[in-house]
């Protein structure tokens, strides 16, 4: 047998719009940016609607804050695990976004992770924020009271 | 052989755009990149996305190193309400392709035909070799300038052509960019200063390579009326074809391309005469030998494959030698610079296609030939004849 490794080596490019999103990471904060026509809010966007197919040039602040709108538990260990299991995973919609992405939830045990649960995010320390989602450690319940399934279900 | 099939529903290029060329973009990404060629495409011709039924591309992720590139590039166009849409891993030229076969059956009316290609992010030179045979080609990591080499070693051995002719197809071609405004690489050079360059790989000099370009281009096709109405001189698509070669370099004669004769031959190339040629050659040294495939050029002699080396004017004037296409000395091969201008990967082709159309729209042609080329040294061809007039059935 004869193995012929191959290996590339790759140089990013985020893009513009993308390129604000994770710079904002690096100052702790979220920046998204809305479509002109639809009004949607996209985080990250890269730098288009995908339904209008329009640039998003707008920059829109977002809170730190939001729900869970779907999670999984994970409890399947696997090659390069970087958290104990079981630990949960979750699509977060931010306050005032219209697209979520994801984020791991920890401050609760597994099994009270809930469909609507406020959360908010927990960002490392100051001197170790950078351009990457690695800035936010994890979102944690805010304790607020869960949001109704109607105003999530169009996100699920 | 049966015989060829013929375009049997009138479909035409209708629009077509692209970005500039550049070497590397260093700030925006596919999406962004491809946003306003897609937005140009149309208002190009006063229509929206929701004018086209169907939508095709073609790219590949391994450019860029990032999966489903290929998807994330539809945010692009905005496919909402959705719609039938496809990708080929492959020249945007493969993607109009199956457009243009989708067109056929008549469900849809006009298509938008899209690709991009990203060469900065990466080495090109590896990634190109990884398209090669996986077991016994791809680990020795042949390079494209190698491989092509290798066909000009062959070209020059068989007193096909010489230096000199790859030195003159780049001159052509690059003054010929110095009217595109879209060209990477345009200049007007003597070829005695041309031969001066050192090799990259002999017998290739610098001029006969193509540039690493980052690029994007966009076509609408459209049937019939809908053509008509959005172009006033469309450029009907009377015959297209591709065919591909066995993937051993070493199993074929490179001197030679049996696979874009064959296309040319089912897409109807000699059946009028051509005015206007624009071919992927993305080494200078290739060129002579698709002309002489499609039958526009190569005498068979010494120096026959050099198509155009005697013209620094665009024009190409060794063409009518093989009068088997009826032209009459007049044919002009790439007024675009050709694929030695600009050579973004996965794009090269679909805009050999637009810039042909782009000259039967203006009226400077009347029957045109589009190549466009995938692989290593010409492995898969596609030729393309745009018409000026339909007289289909």
């Amino acid at each position: 047998m004869l193995d012929t490794p191959i290996h590339l080596e790759y140089t990013f490019t985020p893009g513009i719009a993308q390129s604000r999103f994770l710079r904002g990471l690096a100052e702790g904060r979220f920046v998204g940016q809305r479509c002109p026509v639809c009004g949607k809010v996209y985080i990250p966007s890269r730098g288009s609607c995908p339904v209008d197919g329009v640039p998003t040039g707008e920059d829109v602040a977002l809170s730190d804050t939001g729900i869970v709108t779907t999670y999984c538990v994970v409890n399947v260990p696997f090659a390069g695990q970087a958290i104990e299991i079981p630990y949960i995973a979750a699509q977060v919609l931010l306050d005032g976004a219209n697209i979520s992405f994801m984020g791991l939830i920890q401050g609760i045990p597994a099994t009270d992770v809930r469909m609507g649960m406020r959360v908010q995010a927990v960002w490392v320390e100051p001197d170790e924020l950078g351009p990457t989602l690695a800035s936010v450690k994890y979102f944690t319940p805010t304790g607020e009271p869960d949001a109704p399934y109607e105003t999530f279900e169009e996100y699920l | 052989m049966s015989p060829a099939p013929r375009a049997r529903r009138p479909v035409a290029v209708v629009s077509f755009a692209q970005a500039h060329n550049v070497r590397r973009e260093d700030e925006r990404n596919e999406v962004e990149m491809l946003m306003p060629v897609v937005a140009e495409v149309f208002a190009n011709i006063g229509i929206t996305k929701d004018d086209v039924g169907f939508i095709c591309s073609g790219s590949t992720d391994y450019l860029v190193g990032g999966p489903f590139s290929f998807v994330t590039a539809l945010d692009a166009v905005g496919v909402w309400p959705p719609r039938p849409e496809s990708h080929v891993e492959m020249d945007g030229a493969w993607a109009l392709y199956e457009a243009w076969v989708l067109l056929q059956e008549g469900e849809v009316d006009a298509a938008l035909v899209y690709s991009f290609g990203r060469s900065s992010p990466g080495n090109l030179a590896e990634i190109m070799a990884l398209q090669l045979d996986p077991y016994t080609l791809a680990p020795l990591w042949p390079d494209p300038v190698s491989l092509a080499a290798l066909q000009a070693r062959a070209l020059i051995d068989a007193g096909r052509a010489t230096e000199a002719d790859f030195a003159a197809v780049a001159a052509r071609n690059r003054k010929a960019a110095l009217a595109n405004p879209k060209a990477q690489v345009a200049h007007d050079r003597t070829v005695e200063e041309l031969l001066g360059e050192e090799y990259v790989v002999a017998p290739l000099r610098r001029h006969a390579l193509p540039p690493i370009t980052d690029g994007a281009a966009a076509v609408v096709l459209a049937a019939g009326d809908t053509a008509r109405r959005w172009c006033e001189r469309p450029a009907w698509i009377t015959g297209i074809d591709h065919r591909i070669e066995t993937h051993a370099p070493g199993a074929r004669d490179l001197t030679t391309s049996p696979s874009t004769a064959l296309a040319a031959e089912r897409a109807g190339v000699g059946d009028g005469p051509v005015d206007l040629a624009e071919v992927h050659a993305p080494f200078a040294s290739q060129e002579g030998i698709v002309l002489e495939a499609l039958g526009l050029g190569g005498n068979g002699g010494a120096g026959g494959a050099g198509a155009g080396s005697n013209g620094s004017n665009g024009s190409n004037g060794s063409n009518g030698s093989n009068g088997s296409n009826g032209s009459n000395g007049s044919l002009v091969v790439n007024p675009s610079g050709g694929a030695l201008a600009a050579n973004p990967i996965m794009t090269a082709g679909l805009a050999r296609i637009g810039e042909a159309a782009t000259r039967i729209w203006s009226g400077d042609s009347n029957r045109a030939v589009a190549h466009a080329t995938s692989g290593p040294c010409l492995q898969q061809n596609l030729v393309c004849v745009l018409d000026a007039a339909w007289e289909g059935a």
